[in-house]
């Protein structure tokens, strides 16, 4: 299977709130690191990508976020115009301004349309060679097949015209396996779990995009080493006066019930997830890289946080 | 910010649903929408009474056996009176379950509105509609409101808490009838289907008509065309309709609640939603804080303690009895400790600060702590549900 990061294109995706947006903006990070000549590129109209680094707003038109780094956010009438100018080689540009918002309309009425203007806007970047990686903050589980098949539903429903000729290169580069792939995101959580091997059989069975990774995400920290968690029972156990806690408590002078409380919440947390993850493992299509980035705890989601979560990336993909 | 705590008149979520007949729960993916949702009805279930109907959009299996349901789709299912015995609880009144299915939805609206059989049949049959109520902007949204509506007007439930949908953007929902309505009455659509009608084109649109040929194809655009004059033909049931939903979500029996958990990304979306809320004149009724730490990881007596247990460890160590472990051991495992609550208290904090950010807006603010297993029956949501309900 083609490296993750040696692919023109890479789809990110994965259940609402599992830290996808975080994940695509730190893969994107790595690979301007590695010295590729990286986009990032947002789809959801949240607009928070630039508040992975600290930049200021992103719009349409990419901007410099980082050296070797470019983020942009997808904008369909933005991204019809430029195919309209691109393409028909209209010559008053301020007309394409009233037609675009027609066709706005009749892409948001349209089956596909406005899918194909989204994912066709990276195909292109990746067609023309502008960068060496596009990553694509793409959008949720539930609606990412759609978008990646939205060429194939496009050759279904339109028999003719120029929107139809698009898609045969269009599909092309999507069932490269060398150049695209997909990577979801998942929480060690029940929910989210579920949702990422449901999202696998569905990209292979609905799409021609080949799943390149699984990442999974803010997993918890072991807190004990081997023969540890023992002693750390035989710590918290009530069972007898003075208990250890007492001991403790009056020697360092302060609560340490809520210290106990504190780790014993941390060990369940991480058990449980840890069943998660197991069945994440194990059910997940053999051969898919599963890459894991820990939990941080700290105060905010800025800058530092994407740079961590880079190395950590880096660290699970051999760099 | 500052926090503005509950004033003395606030109420409670239990208070809040007793004067209500519709309860959506909105927020960012992943917060826990419809586990809130299903608690919430499960809560009001057993301690308000009546027919309460939990209307959830998210195909999940989890939440029917959680109800001690094999499944449930589009029609209501009672969840068995004996599956809340079992978790200890007795009930009150009726809790019903029923999953919101686009396509079958869509199907009814249509049965529903053709004026007559042979353009029902046609628009059923139609290649386009099956594309179109599948992907169609705010088609799943609008449905979603469209069948609460529909559950509502029908007076056969006393209480309906429904989830809604992941939409990209949260406020897409609550303008998807009003632009359902817009979208059939605008001037557009009327002049797309201009062509199908009347092959005379007037000079205005042809340069439109000639350029989307070149793009999109005459065949493909007559397809849609025709699709819309048929679709057309319920415009009139399809305004009305959406105007009715519009009117049920402001209506004084409807109230919101945003379910967020204290993440920047969640908290800033559903700030986003009061403020939404807010300009609509739609009623904020309640935020759910889902999955927060415990308080304790504040308190900063704690914190010392912590420090010291860090700094100290093999000293504290030798004060515990011998058979706990040798003292480096010992010493490590009250390292690991202390850390590991330094380590929560910066979430903590960071907690702190988003909930006193989202708790200024609303009059009840409810806590759910973080559980440390799954929610897998209704004796699970029931305790879940304790935590919203006071």
């Amino acid at each position: 299977m083609r490296e993750l990061l040696e692919r023109k294109l890479v789809f990110v995706t994965g259940k609402g709130g599992v830290g996808k947006s975080t994940i695509a903006a730190s893969l994107a990070l790595l690979a301007a690191q590695q010295g590729k000549r990286t986009l990032v590129g947002e789809i959801d109209a949240k607009g928070n990508l630039a508040d992975f680094f600290e930049t200021g707003p992103t719009a349409f038109k990419e901007r410099e976020l980082a050296p070797n780094l470019w983020g942009m956010s997808m904008d369909t009438e933005e991204s019809l115009k430029e195919y309209l100018s691109l393409q028909l080689k209209i010559p008053l540009l301020a007309k394409v301004g009233v037609l675009a918002r027609t066709f706005d309309f009749v892409a948001n009425a349209a089956p596909g349309v406005k899918e194909i203007l989204t994912v066709g806007k990276f195909l292109w970047e990746v067609r023309e060679g502008h960068y060496d990686l596009v990553v694509v903050d793409a959008v949720a589980s539930g609606h990412i097949t759609g978008q990646l098949a939205a060429p194939q539903a496009i050759q279904e429903l339109v028999q003719v015209g120029m929107v139809r000729d698009q898609t045969d290169w269009m599909i092309e580069i999507l069932g490269d396996h060398d150049q695209t792939g997909a990577v979801i995101v998942a929480a060690p959580e029940e929910m989210p779990v579920n949702e990422t091997l449901e999202l696998a059989a569905r990209l292979r069975e609905e799409t021609v995009v080949e799943l390149a990774a699984v990442v999974a995400n803010r997993v918890l920290p072991e807190l004990f080493g081997r023969g540890e968690e023992e002693v750390f029972e035989a710590l918290a156990a009530d069972d007898r006066t003075p208990s250890p806690a007492d001991l403790l408590g009056a020697a360092v002078g302060g609560p340490v019930r809520p210290i106990l409380d504190g780790a014993q919440l941390a060990v369940t947390l991480r058990r449980t997830r840890g069943v998660h993850l197991a069945r994440l493992r194990d059910e997940l299509p053999t051969g898919t890289p599963l890459l894991y980035v820990p939990y941080l705890f700290q105060r905010s989601h800025g800058a530092r946080a994407t740079r961590q979560v880079a190395e950590h990336l880096a660290e699970e993909l051999g760099y | 910010m500052a926090a503005r705590q509950r004033t003395a008149s606030a109420g409670s979520v239990e208070q809040l649903l007793a004067a209500k007949e519709i309860v959506i729960h909105c927020g960012s993916g992943g917060v826990g929408k419809t586990t809130t949702a299903a608690a919430v009805a499960a809560m009001a279930a057993v301690h308000l009474g009546g027919k309460v109907l939990v209307l959830t959009v998210d195909p999940a299996k989890r939440l029917a056996n959680a109800l001690g349901l094999e499944a449930f789709g589009n029609v209501e299912t009672q969840v068995p009176r004996q599956a809340f015995l079992d978790a200890g609880a007795e009930p009150r009144g009726e809790l019903w379950a029923a999953m919101l299915d686009t396509k079958e939805s869509w199907d009814d609206l249509v049965r529903r509105h053709a004026p007559d059989a042979g353009t029902r049949d046609a628009i059923l049959a139609n290649p386009l509609y099956k594309n179109i109520t599948g992907r169609f902007v705010q088609s799943h949204d609008y449905i979603a409101m469209e069948r609460l509506y529909e559950i509502h007007a029908s007076g056969r439930f006393d209480l309906i808490v429904v989830d809604t949908p992941p939409t990209r953007n949260a406020i897409d929902f609550l303008e998807a009838p009003e632009r359902m309505a817009d979208f059939f009455s605008s001037r557009l659509l009327r002049w797309l289907t201009v062509p199908a009608r009347s092959r005379v084109l007037s000079m205005a649109s042809k340069p439109f008509y000639s350029v989307a040929d070149r793009i999109l194809g005459s065949k493909f655009l007559e397809d849609i065309a025709e699709f819309f004059l048929l679709f057309q033909t319920m415009y009139k049931g399809f305004v009305i309709r959406a105007e009715a939903v519009a009117r049920t979500l402001a209506d004084h029996r409807t109230t919101f609640v945003v379910v967020s958990t204290l993440e920047s990304a969640p908290v800033r979306e559903a700030e986003f939603f009061i403020d939404a809320l807010d300009d609509r004149g739609l009623h904020l009724g309640a935020v759910v804080l889902n999955k927060v730490l415990p308080p304790w990881f504040l308190d900063e007596g704690t914190t010392a303690t912590a420090k010291a247990m860090v700094a100290d460890a093999v000293s504290l160590a030798k004060v515990l009895p011998e058979e706990l472990g040798s003292p480096d051991q010992v010493g490590r495992v009250l390292r690991e400790v202390g850390e590991s609550f330094l380590n929560f208290q910066v979430v903590a904090n960071r907690e702190a600060e988003m909930r006193a950010e989202l708790s200024a807006a609303p009059e009840v603010v409810a806590s759910v702590p973080y559980f440390d297993h799954d929610i897998t029956d209704l004796a699970g949501l029931l305790q879940l549900g304790e935590q919203i309900w006071r």
